[in-house]
Formats: structure tokens, C-alpha cells, sequence
């Protein structure tokens, strides 16, 4: 049995620890987020942002943990696939959303996008833009 | 037991509790890709404890499991969108 005190040698445990903590905060939050949140868009807008950086934040003190060249450019590999492919994933996601129609929150401000949906006339003549505001 | 074997329980304790808001949203979610987004958040949140995991153990192959575990989080997602665009529903 150690005693609870934080040996000198080991300060990349105590930089590991530190990062590891900072990202489970990230995740924690954006799960609240997640789960609190009134609207698919503004629970993607939460969960895409904080669950990227709580995710890195892991993976960088896991590779700090190990100070090893094989495990860094494996961890790099999870960081840059991560990286690139979260916001296409969220992107295809939310536009999905859009086109089936899921409610807008009654207190977003959509002005822009029925302007955009006139405009463009990118949906079908039966799909009324005042159709989103059912939330 | 050293301090920092405690904080990595408790960073281990607090992403399975952030898994658990997760799967919560996952079962009352009132739409589809609300169910994709929580599926997304699940990915990422087994990813981390794997990674924490990792270290706790000091186990170097783990690694690769959290490598073929993004690989088909972002596929899965991808291809539940890619259905729900091509369905007419």
C-alpha cells in the first residue's frame, strides 16, 4: 500500500490524470446536454462539439501516459479519423432531420431558413415551412 | 493503491454514469436520428472507457480495439442516415 502522496518521478501520471479528468468533464456535460436539451438540433449542436473534445482529451492523456512512439501513432490515428469523421457524421445526420421533418423548438428563430426554403423551393409544394413549428 | 489509480476509478465511474444519460436519451428519444445522436455519444463514451482502461491496466493492446471501434461507430452512423434518407417516410 502506497501512501497518497504524488511521487516527483512520476509527474506524467499526474499530467495524464489531469487531462483524462478535464475530458471526462467534457463528455459528463455533453451527455447532460444530450439529455436536457429541448430539440434534435440544439442536442446536436451540444453532443457533436463536446464529445469530440472530451474524446481527444482522453486519447492525449492516454498517449502522455505511455510515452511511447507505437501508442502515440495509434492514438493519433483514433484522433485524426475521429477528427475528420465526427462533423460529416453530425452534418448527414442533422440534414436527414431537416428533410424528414423533425419539429423545430417553438422559441428558435427560423426566419432565415423559410426565406432559404422559398427561395430555393427546395422541398415539395406540400411541405409548408410553418410545418417545422409543431414542438 | 496510489492516487492515481483512485482517479482513474473515478473518471472510469463518471463515464459509465454519462453512458447511462446516454442510453436514457436513447430509449425515450421521440425521433429517429435523436436515437443516431445518442448511438454517436455511446461510440465515443466506449472509446473513452476503453482508453481509460487501457491504462489502468497498462495494456497496450486495447488500443486497437478503441481503432476498430470508431472506424465502425462513424460507419454505423453513417449508414442509419443514409437509410433513413433513401426511406420515404
Amino acid at each position: 500500500m502506497e501512501p497518497l502522496i504524488l511521487n516527483i518521478n512520476k509527474s506524467h501520471e499526474l499530467i495524464s490524470s489531469l487531462l483524462i479528468l478535464l475530458g471526462v468533464v467534457f463528455l459528463l456535460l455533453s451527455s447532460i446536454g444530450l439529455l436536457r436539451f429541448p430539440d434534435f438540433y440544439t442536442r446536436m449542436s451540444a453532443v457533436t462539439k463536446g464529445s469530440t473534445m472530451g474524446l481527444g482529451l482522453i486519447l492525449i492523456g492516454l498517449s502522455v501516459y505511455f510515452n511511447n512512439i507505437d501508442v502515440s501513432i495509434k492514438i493519433l490515428l483514433i484522433l485524426f479519423f475521429t477528427f475528420l469523421t465526427s462533423p460529416v457524421a453530425a452534418h448527414v445526420i442533422s440534414r436527414t432531420a431537416v428533410k424528414l421533418r423533425v419539429p423545430f423548438w417553438s422559441r428558435t428563430n427560423i426566419k432565415e431558413f423559410e426565406d432559404y426554403l422559398k427561395r430555393e423551393n427546395a422541398f415539395e409544394p406540400k411541405d409548408k415551412p410553418d410545418e417545422f413549428k409543431k414542438d | 493503491m496510489s492516487l492515481f489509480t483512485i482517479t482513474l476509478h473515478i473518471a472510469i465511474a463518471a463515464l459509465a454514469f454519462s453512458l447511462c444519460l446516454a442510453s436514457i436519451r436513447f430509449f425515450i428519444g421521440p425521433s429517429l436520428p435523436d436515437r443516431i445522436t445518442s448511438f454517436d455519444v455511446m461510440v465515443a463514451n466506449i472509446i473513452s472507457i476503453i482508453a481509460v482502461y487501457a491504462e489502468i491496466t497498462g495494456n497496450k493492446d486495447f488500443i486497437d480495439v478503441a481503432i476498430i471501434l470508431s472506424i465502425f461507430g462513424f460507419l454505423g452512423s453513417i449508414s442509419f442516415a443514409y437509410y433513413l434518407l433513401k426511406t420515404n417516410r
